[in-house]
């Protein structure tokens, strides 16, 4: 049973173990000169992002109250202005906010208000104005609308996530895939599926990008892949956790800057759901942050020159009570903290106006309110950095989403 | 030509069962299809993996010696002897009991000759998802299949609801077991002295997923106000720790100290103030709910049937569910019985679990080592134990069917066939595995192929194979 190479492996089950998830799209639909080298990255934080910790309004009268134990002290949060820090294992997302490169919108919802994961997650990706409006991914949707032209779609990791989902048949990868079977055994089954609506296009996708996944696999050889064995504690926990991050953030930029490599994707990054003990400067939700500035590092670094060409959105489904709840956690809430970051942003301020923490200003009296639609922030972006038609963005990618006005001078 | 019953006997090895292992197809044929899956429904629940696993209360006293052990060491003057390195123990611990009875179970699906039986429990496993992506919590999914689902998946759904709710493995996975009453005695005394890493308040994780996941469902006719109110009645049901008795530790316990006082109002409904009961009283309206009733059958239907069920299935399911009082045996039998369930097309795409038994089963035989399951599945999107949220795993073919997926499927058929080929008839393998739903071009491509182990690939990665 001879199957690929160790590292291929192990960095998969790794990266498996950390919840992260990769899903690339298209290339084609923007293929004119200019547009055609502009990225787009969307970082899925799924489980509910605390917002009040990714960003800590350290200068908000009400915060230091609210938070309690969970709060993150002002002296350590990393400083962006008079009101706002970032949570102190954001380093990385620090240095580059110092360079202009890295902005905070921090109090950015869907429109969904149920408090549920899952719905929340389907209105976000679907774009839709209300749960089950539709069953594909705005992302899919834009680039049908940008492209007219072949439109390729490719997902990385084993599952699809809804924000790609849609008319077009999408590719997807993941470490370690090929094999060395029978080379006669894709031609049979490709016979036997003809007709087949799921598994023939599934097939044949997954058969062409194999191809460019050896080509952008060139650029991890050498990484070490880590056990997950435990060996070396929590300490060695975090770090191999950073180390996995960092070099899937590099392996995804690395299929991004191939040419003909796709210019949007999307990856899911799970674990953010932290009912208890979520810690303050350090503890379970740092190490996610950890994590997160890690992969966001890895794509910076690797994507090299293209980064002045590449804006990415940091966004999760709901952001999390602004109290401290019953166990050192925080429930279900409603507004939080999308991050937007990239060589082709423009500096700036924060994106969207601070509702406060004052009791009358929390929505429903618990949580952040939203002061900005996160289609309003995606619409911007998709105008603004990816060239795609303001009238189809109001129409066929966020549909009923007049009052989602786009967030314009990002870039 | 085939007869509508030895398809029908086809489907409910494939559809209703996990697989035909050699030889299955004549006999539940020869048995009646639909006989033979009533048959397998049994007061005494489903079977059970391990016949003397270690219990949620040991696995968890075991853990908190591990914490405990850890942090002496961390205090005192360090040097150990590696083989009592507590840390190296309890890595082993967390990886080798998962391992024990994920490879346990998968034995028992892979072998069972009532796999409806098994993928039933599956089903309500699932349905009470304890997803293992906690460090704590993973060595306490095998023992919450065994204790809380297992032996009650052929009763009353009542009965199901409290024993997943009341399980070790639940109250800590969905953050239960620390959730104080605001205006609790507990609360009170902690306000006076904080204790570190103890909060003292409400946490309304259980509740919420009990109301979106286990019961009502979403649009269930809930607020946000109902929430917090559950919530608040299910303070006190807890797991008990170092302050408690040592029967109690790790064990369910109620405790009175840290349960909010006073009369809640769920849905609409006032509860008087009961203790543990109050809690107990909300359970067993809302699995007395229509809601409840709805949800769930559409999600027995959907797993069962097609990602988009029939309607007119759902409503027998519904129907049953009622007029039984939700008992799970009346409910099994109304699926065996409506004709919705024997469409001959297969709509359901194989989890990827569901794909590796069925492989198994169709050579006649089992996974030897947990090395031989985990890391495939994790390739293919369904790590060992963990599904990504409290929702558990898809039940829709969108979810699986991603391009590398199918690459995924595609190499670990050929692996596997690599291994297993060599002694095996293909032919009569195929025949068994799929009996009259065999088409004839996977017939012919399996007759044709030009090994032992290209013949078992294409068969496993057969369409029809691929369906159930």
């Amino acid at each position: 049973m001879t199957r690929p190479a160790p590292t291929r492996r192990s960095l998969l089950a790794a990266a498996g173990g950390l919840g992260l998830g990769v899903a690339f799209m298209g290339r084609a639909a923007f293929a004119d000169d200019t547009a055609g080298r502009r990225k787009l990255i969307t970082v899925l934080a799924r489980g509910g992002m605390d917002g009040l910790s990714v960003s800590p309004p350290v200068g908000d009268p009400d915060y230091a109250a609210l938070r309690g134990r969970i709060a993150i002290p002002a002296n350590v949060a990393l400083k962006l202005d008079g009101t706002f820090g970032l949570h102190p294992a954001l380093a990385g997302v620090h240095a580059l906010s110092l360079k202009g490169q890295a902005r905070i919108a921090p109090a950015i919802a869907s429109p969904d208000r149920a408090r549920s994961h899952f719905e929340a997650q389907d209105v976000l990706e679907s774009g839709a104005s209300v749960v089950y409006g539709t069953a594909s991914g705005f992302l899919n949707r834009a680039l049908t609308a940008a492209g007219g032209r072949k439109v390729e779609a490719l997902s990385v990791g084993a599952t699809a996530p809804l924000i790609l989902r849609g008319p077009t048949q999408a590719a997807s990868w993941s470490p370690g895939a090929a094999g060395e079977g029978s080379p006669r055994l894709p031609g049979i089954l490709m016979d036997l599926y003809a007709g087949d609506p799921l598994l023939a296009p599934a097939l044949a996708s997954g058969l062409q990008t194999e191809a460019m996944a050896a080509t952008a696999q060139g650029g991890m050889a050498g990484g070490t892949a880590p056990g997950m064995d435990g060996s070396g504690g929590v300490a060695g926990f975090v770090r191999q956790g950073q180390r996995v991050a960092r070099t899937l953030g590099k392996t995804v930029a690395g299929f991004m800057t191939q040419p003909g490599g796709p210019q949007i994707v999307a990856i899911s990054v799970d674990g953010w759901d932290t009912h208890a003990n979520q810690g303050a400067a350090e503890g379970q939700l740092a190490t996610r942050l950890l994590y997160l500035d890690a992969l966001l590092a890895g794509l910076n670094e690797g994507l090299g020159e293209a980064w002045s060409d590449t804006v990415v959105v940091v966004a999760t489904e709901f952001g999390r009570t602004a109290r401290v709840n019953g166990t050192s956690g925080t429930d279900h809430g409603t507004g939080s903290t999308a991050l937007v970051l990239g060589g082709a942003l423009k500096p700036g301020g924060i994106i969207g106006d601070w509702p406060t923490l004052r009791s009358d200003a929390l929505f429903e009296g618990r949580d952040t309110r939203p002061t900005l639609d996160m289609r309003g922030l995606f619409k911007g972006v998709l105008a603004d950095h990816m060239g795609v038609d303001r009238a189809a963005l109001e129409t066929a990618v966020f549909p009923d989403s007049a009052g989602a006005r786009a967030v314009t001078g990002l870039v | 030509m085939a007869s509508p019953n030895d398809l029908n006997a086809a489907i409910a090895l494939t559809r209703f069962g996990l697989g035909a292992r050699p030889g299955e197809i004549a006999t539940v044929a020869a048995a009646g299809p639909r006989q033979w899956l009533v048959g397998q429904i049994r007061p005494a629940g489903a079977d059970q993996p391990q016949q003397t696993p270690e219990t949620a209360g040991s696995r968890l006293r075991n853990f908190r010696l591990y914490q405990q052990d850890r942090r002496a060491m961390r205090d005192g003057d360090g040097e150990v002897a590696p083989s009592e390195d507590p840390v190296r123990i309890a890595a082993r611990m967390l990886r080798e009991g998962p391992a024990v009875d994920f490879l346990a179970r998968a034995r028992l699906a892979a072998t069972t000759p009532a796999g409806f039986r098994e993928r039933w429990a599956l089903f309500w496993a699932n349905h009470f998802t304890v997803s293992g992506v906690k460090l704590i919590t993973s060595v306490l999914v095998g023992p919450f299949e065994q204790e809380a689902i297992r032996p009650r998946v052929f009763g009353r759904f009542e009965d199901l609801l409290v024993a997943s709710t009341a399980h070790q493995g639940m109250l800590v996975y969905l953050d239960q077991v620390q959730s104080v009453g605001p205006q609790s005695p507990a609360a009170a005394y902690l306000k006076r002295r904080p204790l570190p890493g103890i909060g003292g308040g409400l946490n309304e994780n259980l509740a919420r997923e009990i109301l979106e996941l286990h019961t009502v469902g979403v649009d269930g006719g809930y607020s946000q106000a109902d929430v917090t109110e559950f919530a608040r009645a299910l303070t006190g049901w807890s797991v008990g720790g170092q302050r408690e008795t040592v029967d109690r530790r790790g064990e369910f316990v109620f405790r009175l100290a840290t349960h909010e006082p006073g009369a809640r109002t769920v849905m609409g409904k006032s509860y008087p103030a009961a203790g543990a009961e109050q809690a107990l009283a909300v359970l067993k309206d809302l699995a007395a709910h229509p809601a409840t009733a709805r949800h769930v059958c559409l999600k027995i239907a959907r797993h069962f049937v097609a990602d988009d069920p029939p309607p007119s299935l759902v409503a027998r399911l519904e129907a049953a569910w009622m007029e039984s009082g939700g008992h799970l045996t009346r409910v099994a039998e109304a699926l065996i019985n409506a004709p919705e369930a024997w469409d001959p097309a297969p709509r359901k795409l194989k989890t990827p679990y569901e794909f590796l038994i069925s492989s198994w089963r169709a050579i006649g035989g089992q996974p030897g080592a947990i090395e031989h399951i985990s890391p495939p599945l994790l390739a293919m999107g369904q790590r060992v134990f963990s599904p990504p949220s409290p929702k558990g795993w898809s039940d829709e073919a969108i979810t699986w069917a991603a391009p590398d997926a199918i690459i995924k499927r595609m190499a670990w058929a050929e692996g596997f066939s690599a291994v297993v080929a060599a002694d095996l008839a293909p032919g009569p393998i195929a025949a068994g595995a799929l009996g009259a739903r065999l088409g004839d071009p996977v017939r012919k491509a399996v007759a044709r192929a030009e090994s032992r182990q290209e013949a078992l690939s294409i068969l496993l990665m057969s369409p029809e194979f691929q369906r159930r």
